[in-house]
């Protein structure tokens, strides 16, 4: 018989629910042709924690503790943002000692939640000993965390009104020491992975993102960045006295990768790393004195309305919508999550790849699965 | 994730994670069952050759944790699902208390024995649709 006679079929391929390379419990039916991929249907909800409906149950100080479990891996963002909304609906100013705390600790959450993804990253494409490496920088911004929130992980410091505590001459000296470290190690990130060889030719040219498509699909963070979209949140509406900061928005290019490639989606988080520095050099050098909280009573009530405020996360952006009938318990809360968008974008981005080149693609978008079923 | 990486470093207790079930002995169920989610667990202890135990992690594993109250699609405990061994609270819990955990689970192991003892084995739970 001749080969073009041959009946073929696709196969279906099960990833997850529980897979180590799907960062949480995400479920990825494949259909494969061969060792290409034709089409990925990725299955949401293994996670789902009624967080919008806990939101409408709960007042909304009662409520903090949930948004931390979101994204667990940038909780001081998820806290951020939402006492950030909570605070425009009350119109109540914040001091400027408690916005200067607020950016350092979103920052050094960032660097953390990068620093995991790139050690993560390393694994997906097959490299043990970067996530070595990163973890060890981790341990030490988890140390700052747990010294000035009690927690590692799940932090519940940022309140509406200002920081639950202030920060002292301690933590100046450990975020200090850790700055201090933190470039050289950088360089050693570098020639360890980034100029890699091996890694580049892994990742050059796969999972190409072009810019509008990524803009249609509301793509966001690092993941559009590094298509060459210049748009950080943090520039176009500033929060948080991010205007008075000074720091380059980091934009995929050609050159070593191509642009909107897996490499320029890992290169850009490199990058923000080196960003997220300066900003908290700057915050922590002008510093000012005064109070680290507002007054804000306990059972605080919320005037009638709605409002939504996005922050840049380490994924992207992040929004909060909230609704007040003007009780202390919210009507509505919605949650405008990056990595639900961001993984929208996999079946888009790996139509024709090779079975392992879809590791590295999911790797490359950073997705956090708390945060994407809620 | 940090019990494996540089400064905790489970493997030195001997734990080495595996990619399948069918290779593995020891289920830690590290974050919130739900609906969804609890067929799944239980089809995994079931692909589990035996002896197997399960170490539940976290507050939302161990009794559904802050998300008792509200959380309409959350299993309020994975016990309800499969036999548990060792419970760790915490959430999450500290690289500590799990590598305590794993500990805990290793002196029950060597307590084991083949005697008879005067307690009836527990019941297998089967999954319904009351648990939640």
């Amino acid at each position: 018989m001749p080969v073009k006679d041959l009946e073929t079929q696709d196969m279906l391929l099960n990833m997850g629910p529980q897979h180590p390379s799907t960062h949480g419990v995400l479920r990825l039916m494949v259909r494969t042709d061969g060792e290409l991929v034709s089409d990925v249907t990725p299955v949401i909800g293994y996670l789902h924690r009624c967080a919008e409906k806990i939101g409408e149950n709960l007042r909304y100080e009662q409520y903090i503790p949930y948004t931390d479990r979101m994204d667990y891996l940038s909780a001081m963002s998820d806290n951020l943002a939402f006492a950030l909304a909570v605070e425009k609906l009350m119109k109540i100013e914040i001091p400027e000692r408690a916005r200067h705390i607020r950016v350092i600790m979103a920052e050094l959450n960032r660097i953390a939640s990068h620093l995991l993804a790139f050690g993560t990253y390393g694994l997906d494409v097959g490299a043990f000993t970067p996530f070595l490496y990163a973890f060890r920088e981790r341990e030490m911004i988890l140390n700052m965390f747990e010294y000035c929130s009690g927690a590692r992980l799940t932090y519940n410091y940022v309140c509406v009104g200002g920081v639950i505590k202030d920060i002292d001459k301690k933590f100046a000296e450990m975020v200090n020491n850790f700055l201090s470290i933190f470039d050289q190690r950088l360089k050693d990130y570098n020639e360890l992975l980034t100029y890699n060889q091996i890694f580049i030719t892994r990742t050059k040219g796969l999972g190409v993102l072009p810019a509008d498509l990524g803009v249609a699909w509301g793509i966001s963070g690092p993941n559009l960045r590094a298509s060459g979209v210049p748009w950080d949140i943090r520039k176009s509406e500033p929060y948080s006295g991010y205007e008075k900061f000074q720091f380059e928005m980091a934009v995929g290019k050609d050159g070593i990768g191509l642009l909107g490639d897996c490499w320029n989606r890992y290169w850009v988080r490199i990058e923000e790393m080196v960003e997220s520095c300066r900003i908290i050099r700057q915050a922590l050098d002008g510093l000012p004195a005064g109070k680290h909280k507002g007054d804000v009573k306990r059972g605080f009530k919320v005037p009638k309305g709605e409002a939504y405020t996005a922050i840049e996360n380490p994924r992207g952006e992040l929004g909060f919508y909230i609704v007040s009938d003007g009780t202390d318990t919210p009507t509505r809360v919605k949650v405008r999550a990056p990595s639900f968008c961001n993984l929208s974008i996999l079946p888009e981005m790996s139509r024709g790849v090779l079975i392992a080149d879809l590791v590295a693609i999911l790797g490359s978008i950073d997705i956090v699965l708390g945060e994407i079923d809620r | 994730m940090a019990t494996a990486a540089s400064r905790y470093d489970w493997d030195r207790l001997g734990i080495i994670p595996r990619a399948t079930p069918r290779q593995s002995d020891l289920m830690i169920v590290a974050g919130t069952v739900n609906a969804k989610m609890a067929l799944v667990v239980r089809k995994l202890y079931e692909q589990m050759p035996e002896p197997r135990y399960v170490l539940a992690m976290g507050a939302c594993t161990v009794g559904g944790g802050p998300y008792y109250k509200f959380g309409y699609s959350v299993v309020k405990g994975v016990d309800k699902v499969v036999p548990v061994d060792i419970y760790v609270p915490g959430c999450p819990p500290r690289p500590e208390a799990l590598l305590d955990g794993i500990i805990k689970l290793q002196e029950k192991i060597r307590r084991a024995t083949l005697a008879r003892v005067d307690a009836p084995p527990p019941k297998d739970r089967v999954l319904s649709s009351a648990l939640y």
